[in-house]
């Protein structure tokens, strides 16, 4: 039975762990993801999961191990953030390539140097080529039914590609909020039993990983971008049977007030919440402003993206993360290049940098810049790439 | 143990066709050490020589479950695989008694794997990790490692007019794994395959973590005539260049000690990458390579109570 709980962003995930109960989790601490692991510790300790709990001395071992897990036929999660995320990126592309359906909480939060421990999405988005699912969460909620979902997402034999839940480090890893929780039988019967393609430990000859060159990698390649055409189908699928059975459906994408918008504004994780917020009073005041939220960063939904958008005459593109002497930044890249060509409709889109290494961002910043693209659409001037919140 | 014989009726798990070097010792040792295993084995294998030559797709040498991810980290990747089939049994999905194997060379385990070794080896998982040393970055062409011997000429320790090779010790590996408390380490070689057997199987048997040490010569860096690979090795132990020891739960023994033991100019002359050693003026580099054998040496023969 469903139960309304009193829970902070991490426990959540935990506990999501804990109703999934894998067959191995080898994790590493790191703030602001360290608690998924101490709390994991505990259920380990407390005998209340059948888990092989790897504490290993790395997040670079951490992935190296859930890899092995997951190729000895496994079903296999882990968790981290940041710099953690960054020393595993090796073996990152390495999971997605041997289809290891690794499921992976990502607490996010800023890459050094300097050292910060609060949220922006630097560390995502620099593992976004590695082949892995990104699935974006907007708050507590969210993680939790993400982490289910992923799973089934995940071991999906269609896709059978490892996949990040991403949450915004200490504004949902540490806020408490009040969640619908799942029973163990519910998540156990919603996720079921996991039947891998590829055992190393059903002891049969069979060589994984060999030396691949000239003459077959690039068809592996070839073969491995063909796991990603399944994903979204199957992304929606789930959704709409965890809507069915729990009430609550998902999608790539979310549409908020997008009905007779004139302008979209487009963001990752936590800051839609706030966005949400922004619209409301907008409307109310007669502005039309919508909300287009990316759940699925990886794949990218461009379709949808391109449909949903193509009904506006101006998007602002809201980014937590900067790509150094490029031209844009991670989001605005991908809608820019899913609206322009092909059949997509040449409009204003607008890029926004904000929030890196934790720093809020105001209803009011959100405004001021809706009231830009509202400019924009109108056919005034403004900056294509910018800043929010930076002295 | 079995015989030689016996052995040789056992079906092989790294069998014919790969590309290794002729003269190299590392396939040697790895044939030797599963035919040891009175167990079916599953083997990771760290980026290197063996990975290359033994898997290139779509070919492979390995007839036994076979992973290879990376260069640093088959440490954690077997302990991965060891971590799912103890669950696998607490569930009572796998019944059969499986052991695992990681081979890695010297610079997947001295130098870039050292970490993920030494994780594996406290966190206690039922693995033997072998090592086969061959003193240098062998597979990217002979670049030095933590392993390479003072003096030694490699790719990016040269013998220059100003330095003449490598200019630093060997790092003492069994004593870094020993030190872990695991119940067993062991120095053994890819040139007396009934020492190697014998220790493989020993360790292989151990509930937990154990580490071999294997000699395993190349040819290309080492610059000797690839027959040579067993004379070679035998140098190697009459010097006490190598010494064949275990660690047995803390127990020392020397499982062989040269009826003479031969100055270290005869396990260096044969070898190309010491050939600026004999030169006038580089004697000094000779005498501390003899004096860091010798240290080693009464080391160990304190240690296994032969000395006082």
């Amino acid at each position: 039975m469903s139960e309304r709980i009193l829970i902070e962003g991490n426990e959540a995930v935990a506990l999501a762990l804990k109703l999934i109960d894998p067959d191995v989790v080898a994790a590493y601490p790191i703030t602001p993801a360290t608690e998924v692991v101490q709390k994991f510790s505990e259920y380990v300790a407390d005998g209340e999961v059948g888990t092989e709990f790897v504490a290993v001395e790395s997040e670079h071992s951490a992935m190296s191990a859930c890899i092995g897990a997951s190729t000895a036929g496994g079903r296999v999660m882990t968790a981290t953030s940041s710099q953690g995320l960054g020393l595993m990126w090796e073996m990152l592309y390495i999971a997605a390539s041997l289809r290891a359906p690794i499921t992976m909480a990502v607490a996010n939060r800023a890459l050094s140097g300097n050292i910060n421990i609060h949220c922006d999405h630097s560390d995502s988005m620099g593992a976004r080529d590695a082949g892995w699912i990104q699935l974006f969460s907007e708050n507590t909620q969210e993680i939790f039914d993400n982490m289910i979902q992923a799973i089934r997402i995940a071991e999906h034999p269609d896709v059978r590609l490892p996949a990040m839940v991403c949450y915004d480090g200490f504004v949902i890893s540490h806020a408490r909020e009040v969640i619908d929780s799942l029973s163990k039988d519910e998540v156990q019967e919603f996720v079921g039993q996991y039947e891998p393609q590829l055992s190393l430990l059903d002891m049969e000859a069979k060589t994984v990983g060999p030396l691949d060159l000239q003459d077959f990698y690039f068809e592996h390649k070839r073969s491995q971008a063909e796991g990603y055409v399944a994903i979204p189908r199957v992304i929606e699928e789930v959704g709409q049977e965890f809507g069915q059975k729990f009430g609550r459906s998902y999608g790539l994408v979310e549409e908020y007030k997008m009905e007779g918008a004139d302008v979209a504004l487009v963001a990752l994780g936590s800051t839609n919440g706030t966005i949400k917020d922004v619209v409301d009073s907008m409307q109310e005041s007669g502005k039309k402003v919508g909300l287009l939220k990316i759940r699925s960063f990886r794949p990218f939904p461009a379709d949808l993206i391109k449909q949903s958008l193509s009904k506006v005459k101006a998007v602002g593109v809201f980014d937590r993360s900067m790509t150094f002497g490029g031209w844009g930044n991670p989001l605005f890249n991908e809608i820019r290049s899913v609206m322009y060509g092909g059949n997509g409709q040449a409009i204003p889109i607008l890029d926004r940098i904000y929030g890196l290494g934790g720093r809020e961002i105001s209803m009011a910043e959100i405004e001021e810049y809706a009231d830009e693209v509202l400019a924009v659409a109108k056919g005034e001037q403004a900056e294509v790439i910018d800043y929010i919140g930076v002295r | 143990m079995a015989s030689l014989k016996e052995l040789s009726t056992k079906q092989e798990g790294l069998v014919g066709g790969h590309r290794l070097c002729a003269g190299c010792g590392a396939p040697v040792a790895v044939r030797q050490i599963l035919l040891a295993s009175e167990y079916p084995v599953v083997v990771g294998s760290a980026t290197g020589c063996l990975e290359v030559a033994t898997t290139i797709f779509p070919y492979t040498s390995w007839d036994v479950p076979f992973i290879h991810s990376a260069f640093e980290n088959v440490a954690a990747t077997v302990a991965g695989i060891e971590a799912c089939y103890r669950a696998f049994k607490r569930q009572g999905k796998m019944e059969k008694k499986v052991k695992f194997i990681a081979f890695g060379g010297d610079g997947g385990t001295y130098d870039i794997g050292l970490q993920s070794l030494s994780g594996a080896l406290e966190r206690g998982h039922d693995l033997l990790y072998v090592c086969y040393d061959n003193g240098a970055y062998m597979n990217t062409g002979i670049q030095r490692s933590s392993a390479t011997p003072r003096g030694a000429a490699t790719t990016t320790s040269p013998a220059g007019s100003a330095i003449p090779g490598k200019q630093q010790r060997r790092k003492n590996l069994t004593e870094i794994c020993a030190a872990h408390g695991i119940a067993y380490a062991a120095q053994s070689t890819a040139g007396r395959w009934q020492d190697l057997t014998k220790k493989a199987a020993k360790a292989i048997e151990v509930d937990g973590p154990s580490f071999l040490n294997v000699l395993a010569p190349c040819p290309r860096g080492w610059r000797y005539p690839t027959p040579d690979l067993l004379p070679i090795c035998k140098v190697a132990h009459d010097t006490c260049y190598w010494p064949l020891y275990e660690i047995e739960d803390g127990k020392y023994t020397i499982n062989y000690k040269p009826k003479e033991k031969l100055p270290i100019e005869e396990f260096l002359k044969p070898q190309g990458r010491f050939r600026h050693l004999m030169a006038p003026g580089n004697e000094g580099i000779v005498e501390q390579l003899q004096a860091d054998v010798d240290a080693e040496w009464d080391r160990l023969l304190v240690l296994a109570g032969e000395k006082e």
